[in-house]
């Protein structure tokens, strides 16, 4: 059984928990600091498993983590699960974040918690694995933004105006705008550093 | 992969598109959270901010669309995320739930799934819209309905809902989408509440989703029948087939035809794995072609694992791995293929070298489990070189200690030297989080496999030497209790300790180790003029400054023991003792340790002194307690090898040729707790002071034979019990005895819990029902008798508990309670326990309903002044409705309200039942405000049958009444005026008359 699933960035700042066991609020923030404290100290290329914290249960327990760039996504299973099999199925997480949200990034997780929520969900349930193949959690999830979307009527509209924005075809424009020697000034915003 | 989180380009693409589109609010979280430029004040006060904001918004007159409801209540999720405490919204979420738009809906479930747990009082609430939406046929609406009950899984949902899941999963016209979630749903439902959930009739449907088209469906039924199967094997027994031959299509299947639950080219990793998990639940399947075909699926894994890579990429050879690991599992699981077997275990060596990480972490982890089984022990055993470099050389901790896990359950006599050099070799460069354990596991290594005791003590030795900081007591208390046990090794052992005491820096464990094995085994290395006595004594106290106070107490009983074995030194000895910094210590026990030890040295006649000072006898033989020690700290699994090998348990207790022997000597004789020097016989809880030493010099000069027992009888039958059937009946530093205890009419059982709370166990473990006085007349007869039958078993192991039952019947009342003693060894010494048994004559009692007439009318019948007994007692607590109503019906009687005229008073009504004849009993509580109330009548005397009972009834009053006070429910200006009025009838078809005592 999966006990609990934490994606927090390199900061240890948390970006999802969903946790399938009962803990108080208290503890649930502490299993998160406990376990970046474990992850964050590894160095890379070591191994993806390792023994849970004493929060979450002690050697009964073993995290199964992946570092993607800013972000750790942790799996935190009793010793009925495959290693390998986790292992897996955060890829397969990762990929299907990959696929909604175009390229995703920190931020879609911040912007988007329902969202996040939501696919999780297609995937895992009650801490056990309901599905694992992405075409199928994709067609789920796009069923349920077509109904979002149906809904949203006048009020979603400007959410429906950026999304046009975003989606709109313009060729002459590379994917990815390198933009990292460009001074960009949002003058209504605080600078930021 | 694509998958991405790739940089900061991306990252800002992002940001130009977001800031636009969300509030202030988060945007500065983010900045917060990403940069840390806000101090934590700042984003505390933003976020109240927001909260208010929210709030007010929720509260608002102005209707929120849809929109706005989504938005707020994914900003309280991020708050609450963030770890701060959201305490509003709950209603509106609830509220969102019955909404037809999807989108509220959708997040009114995800609020309640992340912020709602079992004990809310919403549960009604949302059992309602749950209840709606899964009959709403809408898939979406069923789907989220069945994930917000597997979220919450509360007892209330299992009550609503265990009856309607089953259904839902099995009826042909469900989607297979809500299938899937009915399936988990279930199984949380079943995991929270067993026993609300009933499968039987869904039993073989269930099990015949294994068969569903859906492949999906078949993910989501098979973690439901495996956890059904794990608990009712038998009923499930029919899914070892299907299972096969699900898995057989699946492995035999060309990866292409599974299409979307293929996985970077392996047919659907995932299942596989489950059902070869499935298929570990039960033993080999008996059906010859059902095994043969399961047979050959396993041969098809291994073989694929040679087969060369379809793709390069990590995600194939983890998935394909993962069936393979799975594969091995259930092959090592089934121990019955000695060449499965042996394939598997090659297969493992093979990835003990590979170059991910991940594969030899879990090589090593498999090869544990392999290393039990009798078939392939031999051929784990020919890893050993790879193993102990992996130890070696390995970057990462986790596969280092899963190295020296594996090198622990390889171990056997063959290879015991080499690998117990390797783990101590690498003690010296080990991680800190590892060090304990691993002495642990070479403590226990070197003492199961020794055949040799010198390589015994020298292994031990270097341990200490090597890793002192982590050799825990128990360690060294073993290797002294081996020496002290084994006459052949203490010379070696003082040869080697005086040796090791030579390094300028020894560690403070091996000071200890070396007192203890030279203060009793020192005279046999003295005839070598380099070891000589006195060079002996000036080695160790040359330590004796840099070591803490138990160390240096441990010494100076050295040092007697040295004015014992070596008359010669007495005078340096004595010098040593007289000193100012030894007699005049500001530490109290080595102060008098100084003292008494100058004095035994001075005034002893050298005969007197021997006998005082003899060697230590042999200790009893038990299971080490190291070994206890590593189990409590790896949990139960961790050392199973040791515990299925019967045969090493006698080499485990120090010595399989004298086991027996000595355990016998051991239960007879009673050692002269006088030459424990280091309390080991009533060894130390772990961590806490030497339990002994207080004691120790009063035992040193009293007369041989008369050590006091070291627990005196502990008195009072707590009046706790006079109200109370269950609970402690006492607790000290080894034993526990809890009671549960039921009466009715005139009988009563009574059983006793004794909990061991030591890690040793008891030794002739008695325990005796005694009734004291006039109880000795069978007026209460205590028949213990034991639930299995047998007496109590003289053993109590270390932390186990054993129970027993004492049948009581009360022939007539009584005032004195029946005596419990309790007599064991705890390590040598004897324990002797006496206690009261909670047993009064209020147990009795019959509780009475009866009218407000009817009690007036019997209250004034017994009105004679032999009929009553009053007491008055001032309250010294504030006082409590409730606690004392629990009070009064605590005693037995039954509390009649309505009845007193006055609100304030209570009154109570019950008849004690005994054998010959039942006490029928009005009691009346006045609590009153006003200080002053009249003094009871002193009690008169009769000599009559009844005066037992009328004292007995009085002395519980007063006995019941100090507990009324004790327990806190009186106050402090109150005063409590308690009347008893009583008649007796005997037992007989004529009442023989109500009857008075004073």
């Amino acid at each position: 059984m999966i006990k609990a699933i934490l994606i927090f960035n390199n900061h240890g700042k948390p970006r999802l928990s969903k946790f399938y066991e009962h803990y108080s609020e208290d503890t649930e923030q502490q299993i998160i600091r406990e376990t970046f404290h474990l992850v964050s100290k590894r160095d890379e290329n070591v191994c993806n498993f390792l023994e849970g914290g004493m929060l979450i249960g002690g050697s009964e327990n073993e995290l199964i983590y992946r570092h993607y760039a800013t972000l750790y996504f942790v799996f935190c299973v009793d010793s009925s699960e495959s290693e390998l099999g986790i292992l897996d199925l955060i890829q397969v997480f990762v990929e299907t974040l990959d696929k909604c949200f175009e390229n995703v990034c920190e931020l879609d997780l911040i912007f988007h918690v329902d969202k996040v929520h939501n696919i999780l969900a297609e995937m895992v349930m009650g801490g056990m694995v309901l599905e694992t193949n992405m075409n199928e959690i994709i067609t789920q999830v796009d069923a349920q933004n077509k109904m979002e979307k149906s809904e949203a009527g006048i009020a979603g509209a400007p959410a429906r105006a950026v999304s046009a924005v975003k989606n709109m075809n313009l060729p002459e424009m590379p994917r990815n705008i390198n933009i990292g020697d460009i001074s960009i000034k949002v003058p209504n915003l605080p600078s930021f550093k | 992969s694509r998958a991405g989180f790739t940089g900061p380009e991306n990252l800002s693409r992002v940001n130009l598109v977001l800031v636009k589109h969300y509030s202030q609010t988060l945007y500065t979280l983010y900045i917060r959270s990403v940069y840390h430029n806000l101090s934590k004040e700042a984003e505390i006060k933003r976020i109240n901010k927001e909260l208010a904001n929210i709030r007010s918004k929720f509260k608002g007159d102005k209707a929120l669309d849809g929109y706005s409801k989504k938005k707020y209540v994914c900003k309280l999720l991020f708050i609450f995320l963030l770890g701060h405490d959201i305490d509003f919204g709950h209603m509106e979420a609830v509220n969102l739930l019955s909404s037809n738009k999807y989108t509220e809906k959708q997040i009114g479930y995800l609020f309640i799934s992340v912020l709602v747990n079992s004990n809310s009082e919403l549960i009604r609430l949302i059992n309602n819209a749950i209840k709606n939406d899964l009959s709403s046929r809408n898939p979406t609406f069923m789907c989220l309905a069945l994930h917000c009950i597997a979220n919450v899984g509360s007892r209330e949902m299992a009550e609503a809902f265990a009856g309607e899941i089953p259904r839902i999963l099995v009826a042909g016209d469900t989607m297979d989408s809500v299938k899937q979630s009915a399936a988990l749903c279930l199984l949380r439902l079943y995991k929270a509440s067993p026993d609300l959930v009933l499968m039987g009739e869904w039993t073989s449907r269930v099990v015949h989703l294994l068969n569903d088209q859906h492949m999906g469906v078949v993910t989501a039924a098979i973690s439901l029948i495996t956890c059904l199967s794990s608990k009712n094997p038998d009923e499930f027994k029919t899914c070892v087939s299907l299972a096969v031959s699900r898995l057989s299509r699946i492995v035999s299947s060309a990866s292409t035809d599974l299409q979307d639950y293929t996985y970077y080219f392996v047919p659907a990793p995932w299942l596989s794995c489950k059902l070869l998990r499935l298929l570990q639940c039960y033993p080999p399947p008996e059906d010859g072609a059902v095994k043969g075909r399961l047979v050959e699926c396993l041969e098809t894994i291994l073989n694929k694992a040679q087969e060369p890579p379809k793709s390069k990429k990590v995600q194939h050879s983890n998935a394909k791995n993962a069936i393979l690991f799975e594969a091995i599992s259930l092959i090592i699981h089934y121990d019955s293929e000695p060449n499965l077997l042996v394939r598997a275990c090659n297969q493992l060596g093979q990835f003990l070298q590979h170059r991910e990480t991940n594969l030899r972490y879990l090589a090593l982890e498999s090869m544990c489990t392999l290393a039990s089984s009798e078939f392939s022990h031999e051929a784990v055993k020919t890893h050993i070189e790879t193993v102990i470099n992996a130890l070696k050389t390995e970057r990462d901790v986790s596969v280092r200690q899963r190295a020296a896990d594996l090198l622990y359950a390889m171990c056997d006599r063959s290879n015991a030297k080499q690998i117990v050099a390797e783990m101590l070799s690498y003690l010296e460069t080990a991680d800190y989080s590892i060090r304990e354990e691993m002495v642990l596991k070479v403590a226990i290594l070197a003492e199961k496999y020794a055949v040799d005791y010198s390589w015994y003590v020298d292994t031990i030795l270097n341990l200490i030497r090597i890793a002192g900081d982590y050799v825990s007591e128990e360690v060294w208390y073993r290797v002294i209790q081996i020496v002290i046990n084994r006459d052949d090794v203490q010379g070696y052992a003082a040869k080697t300790v005086f040796e090791a005491l030579q390094a300028p820096a020894c560690h403070e464990n091996m000071v200890k180790v070396g007192g203890y094995i030279l203060g009793e085994f020192g005279n046999l290395i003295a005839g070598d003029p380099r070891s000589s006595p006195l060079v002996q004594f000036n080695l160790l106290h040359s330590k004796f400054h840099l070591c803490s106070v138990p160390t240096r107490a441990l010494l100076l009983s050295a040092y007697i023991k040295f004015i014992n074995l070596f008359p010669e030194t007495k005078a340096t000895i004595q010098e040593v003792l007289r000193s100012d910094s030894q007699i005049r210590n500001s530490d109290v026990e080595l102060q008098q340790r100084a003292v008494e030890y100058l004095k035994l040295s001075s005034i002893a006649s050298t005969d007197v002194l021997a006998t005082v000072l003899e060697e230590m006898p042999p200790f009893p033989e038990r299971e080490s307690s190291i070994l206890a020690k590593l189990k409590k700290k790896k949990g139960p699994g961790a050392v199973s090898v040791e515990l299925e090998d019967g045969k090493e348990r006698g080499e485990l207790n120090g010595g399989a040729d004298r086991g027996g022997e000595a355990a016998i000597a051991a239960s007879n004789s009673t050692p002269s707790p006088s030459s424990d020097l280091l309390g080991l016989r009533s060894a130390a809880p772990v961590g806490g002071p030497a339990p002994s030493a207080g004691s120790l010099l009063v035992d040193v000069f009293s007369e041989a034979g008369s050590a006091p027992p070291s627990a005196a009888s502990e008195d009072p039958a707590p009046p706790l019990f006079v109200c109370k059937n269950n609970g402690v009946l006492f607790e000290n530093q080894l034993l526990q005895i809890g009671i549960k205890s039921e009466y009715r009419q005139n009988l009563g059982r009574m059983y006793l819990f004794y909990g061991n709370k030591t890690s040793v166990q008891f030794v002739s473990f008695t325990t005796t029902v005694s009734c004291p006085g006039e109880l000795q007349s069978h007026i209460l007869k205590c028949i213990p008798s034991l639930t299995h039958t047998k007496p109590v078993e003289p053993l109590v192991e270390g932390g186990a508990q054993v129970q027993q039952v004492i049948n009581i019947e009360c022939l007539t009342d009584f005032v004195d309670a029946p005596l419990l003693n309790i007599k064991f060894r705890y390590g040598g010494a004897l324990q002797n326990i006496t206690l009261k048994l909670p047993v009064t004559i209020n147990k009795f009692f019959q509780p009475t309903e009866m009218a407000a007439a009817d009690f007036f009318q019997r209250w004034k019948q017994l009105s004679q002044p032999q009929q009553e007994a009053q007491k008055i007692f001032k309250a010294s607590h504030g006082m409590d409705t409730e606690v004392l109503k629990a009070k009064l019906l605590g005693l037995g009687t039954a509390l009649l309200e309505n009845v007193d005229p006055n609100p304030e008073n209570y009154v109570c009504a019950g008849v004690i039942q005994t054998k010959i004849q039942q006490v029928g009993c009005l009691l009346r509580l006045e609590p009153n405000a006003q200080a002053q109330v009249a003094p009871p009548p002193p009690p008169t005397h009769t000599h009559t049958h009844t005066h037992l009972c009328a004292h007995a009834l009085d002395s519980h009053t007063a006995s019941v009444c100090p507990s009324l006070c004790g327990s806190h429910c009186i106050t402090h200006c109150t005063h409590l005026h308690v009347i008893t009025r009583y008649c007796i009838y005997v037992k007989d078809p004529h009442r023989v008359g109500s009857s008075k005592s004073h």
